[in-house]
């Protein structure tokens, strides 16, 4: 394992946000096929970590290097990133009222083949790949016609956003809080889906407050994030110490309760 | 957000050159002189000279408004040539064959191929090339039915009693200053009569093109569907680039009898002036129509062009049981301003109005939706809807609503919604993270948010309208 090349390499880390630095000197390496959970209380930089990562404007790189496959990820465009196979499962997905579901995400998987310099999906293909899709995250194939997340609930939402993986095949796959919201049957759904998805060639940051998801979803690390930077890095036992102690014995000072961004 | 709007203010417009044809074109200015010559050239019966000239005289004591949220240089009326034609018109074409080349070639750097059209489409054409209609297509097959299209100009000539009794009866001489301008110096327009019972067999379609410099054009168009007949027309529009405003005064009159539907779609990507504003096409357009007992009338624009637009299309719902429509379209960027929307008037008894707006601003343009819903005393059990949507790209742009509702009678209903929104940022990151550019993300947000205008548009165009919002924003993010 150790010899294998690494998908994604953080080195000494530091972003922010609105000038507010949130990522002090990070570093993490993963591995294809690997699964890291990222853990930690509010504020940590969690969220913050997949948007610098994906690139949304806004979050800006202070010092520090990325890469992903060997490539320089911070100089990509943010749909360059996308299409060199990051992937981010939102937390709270927006609604893009007007534009069907089966519309965009043919958009989106057209624009990524053509990235890749292959031609654009027929749209039976794609109708048949999608209704797959739909029935694997147990969302109606409705679903496929309305607008983008209008007017779908909280789980609709996110099974949603795994029907997205499920179609774009990413290597590195974030998921950002993708539990919060979700009542038990819905997070199985959410669980089996991206364990469907576990594959020697893809990679997952499984980025949680609760321990409540690693017992569906099992990573191979999982670390601890605290004030920008990973203070403790361990197997999957180490979700189930944090579940029992809680965060504050990882701390040397108290975390200040706010919002992430 | 805002970098990726100067570029869209960058963007060159695309129909922007000038032909290089020869026209006969007046000297610049306006007087009763100049209305006798343009009477004359079109040799117009006394009738029609006199009907220009009391609404020239009506134009002299009115006031050009002023309550519109648009701003702009006051016009010389002076200054603009009241009449261009291009030369080749002397020798009227029969066949394309026998059109300018160069015409056609303007055409087609619009990409408006007229035999494409004919062959792909099936659509009778009647091009009107600044102020003379230069071919008109497919008029056998519509003649077999008993449609009547052509131009208004020639209609005076051969239909002087349809012609007679409706024009002016829709939109009075002096209904507006712009209305009035129209009546005394209009120089052609299309005119459309439907006979009794009679389903047009073919979508109309005009298309107007403005290409002489300083030439105000004043079309005129009338459309006359007699009890229960029906009919689809649309009207595109381009213009070449310019550096000096032109002014555009339209009048479209519908009169839709007893149990006739008129459908009136208009696609409109006029010349919207340069980065600071300059240059662009004045759009001063009144249009109208009544509706009979049981008739419908529904407008359906889409709106992308001009520089200053002032437009209203409106309903007259005078039949009981009579529909009026409104479904719009409207966007402007750069410097554009757009004071638009409709007045439904609700006279008849169980008369039903729905309007459905959609306002998308983007740089330093100015976008407004101005509508009226008028319930008469009559207007037992009339019903309205309208739901009136801005969509602002970036924040430097306006987005105004002003709706202006009286109700003279309780049994009417009126509804209305009216949202803001913005295309946001949140927006932009998931189309982005999931691969689209920029450009597409865009276009592809407010196409979705235009989805239920575009679906009122007969299919072919809602295609090229789905593609002229594509290629207006083009740019607009980068």
């Amino acid at each position: 394992m150790s010899n294998t090349k690494s998908l994604l390499t953080i080195k000494d880390l530091y972003a922010s946000v609105e000038e507010k630095q949130i990522i002090k000197g990070l570093d993490l390496d993963i591995k294809p096929g690997e699964v890291h959970a990222i853990m930690g209380p509010n504020g940590a930089g969690k969220s913050t970590l997949g948007y610098v990562l994906s690139g949304r404007d806004g979050y800006s790189v202070d010092s520090g290097s990325v890469t992903l496959d060997g490539e320089d990820l911070l100089e990509m465009e943010t749909e360059d990133r996308a299409r060199a196979g990051l992937f981010l499962a939102f937390q709270y997905p927006v609604e893009i009222p007007g534009v069907s579901n089966l519309e965009f995400l043919k958009a989106s998987v057209d624009a990524q083949r053509q990235a890749r310099g292959e031609d654009a999906i027929t749209s039976a293909d794609f109708l048949k790949e999608a209704k797959a899709a739909c029935k694997q995250v147990n969302l109606p194939v409705a679903f496929l016609k309305r607008g983008v997340n209008e007017g779908f609930s909280g789980g609709e939402k996110k099974r949603n956003e795994l029907m997205q993986m499920l179609l774009l095949k990413p290597k590195l796959c974030i998921l950002d809080e993708t539990d919060s919201g979700l009542d038990i049957d819905a997070l199985q759904i959410v669980a089996e889906g991206v364990n469907s998805q576990r594959s020697a060639d893809r990679s997952f940051i499984v980025v949680t407050h609760y321990q409540r998801l690693l017992d569906y979803i099992k990573p191979d690390f999982v670390h601890v994030l605290s004030d920008g930077k990973i203070v403790k890095s361990g197997d999957a036992s180490l979700a189930l110490e944090l579940e029992a102690q809680g965060y504050a014995w990882l701390q040397k000072e108290p975390v200040e309760d706010e919002l992430e961004g | 957000m805002t970098e990726q709007i100067d570029k869209a203010l960058a963007r060159e417009y695309e129909a922007g050159f000038v032909s290089d044809i020869e026209s006969e074109t007046f000297e610049p200015g306006l007087n009763e002189n100049i209305i006798q010559r343009i009477s004359a050239m079109k040799g117009e019966p006394e009738w029609m000279l006199e009907w220009r000239l009391s609404a020239f005289r009506e134009w002299l004591a009115m006031e050009e408004p002023e309550w519109a949220l648009v701003d702009y240089a006051k016009i010389d009326f002076q200054s603009i040539s009241y009449y261009s034609a291009p030369k080749s018109m002397k020798d009227k074409p029969k066949s394309l064959d026998e059109v300018d080349p160069e015409l056609l070639r303007t055409y087609e750097k619009l990409g408006i191929p007229l035999i494409e059209q004919q062959m792909l489409a099936g659509i009778a054409v009647d091009a009107v090339f600044d102020s003379v209609s230069v071919v008109t297509t497919f008029r056998e097959k519509l003649e077999e039915a008993g449609v009547i299209f052509c131009p208004i100009s020639e209609a005076v000539h051969k239909y002087p009693d349809l012609v007679k009794k409706y024009i002016g009866s829709v939109v009075p001489k002096k209904d507006n200053y712009y209305a009035a301008l129209n009546c005394a110096v209009f120089t052609d327009g299309s005119f459309v009569y439907i006979p009794k019972g009679t389903r047009c067999p073919m979508e109309l379609s005009t298309y107007f093109r403005i290409n002489e410099q300083n030439t105000g054009q004043f079309e005129r168009t009338l459309i006359i569907a007699d009890e229960g007949s029906h009919v689809s027309y649309l009207e595109g529009c381009t213009a070449p680039q310019r550096d000096e405003n032109q002014l555009h005064a339209a009048v479209v009159e519908l009169v839709a009898l007893d149990n006739a539907e008129i459908k009136y779609s208009t696609v409109q990507n006029w010349y919207p002036g340069d980065e600071n504003g300059k240059g662009g096409i004045y759009n001063f357009v009144t249009k109208r129509g009544i509706c009979h007992t049981n008739a419908k009338i529904s407008w359906t624009q889409v709106e992308t062009g001009s520089s200053v637009t002032w437009k209203y299309p409106s309903c007259i719902l005078k039949g009981d049981n009579s529909v009026g429509e409104f479904y719009s379209v409207a966007l402007t960027r750069g410097r554009q301003q757009a004071d638009t929307g409709t007045k439904m008037i609700h006279i008849g008894k169980n008369t039903k109005s729905t309007i459905i707006s959609k306002g998308i601003s983007a740089g330093r343009s100015n976008n407004s939706y101005r509508g009226l819903v008028r319930m008469n005393p009559g207007a037992e059990g009339a019903r309205n809807f309208t739901q009136c949507d801005s969509l602002l790209i970036g924040d430097q742009c306006g987005a105004h609503t002003f709706p202006y509702v009286e109700s003279r009678n309780p049994s009417a209903i009126i509804e209305h919604e009216a949202t803001t929104s913005k295309v946001s940022d949140e927006q932009m990151f998931l189309c982005r993270q999931r691969g689209l550019d920029p450009e597409k993300a865009v276009s592809m947000i407010v196409n979705g948010f235009c989805k239920e205008v575009f679906k009122e548009l007969p299919m072919e165009f809602a295609v090229e309208a789905g593609k002229l919002l594509e290629i207006s924003l083009e740019g607009s993010v980068g």
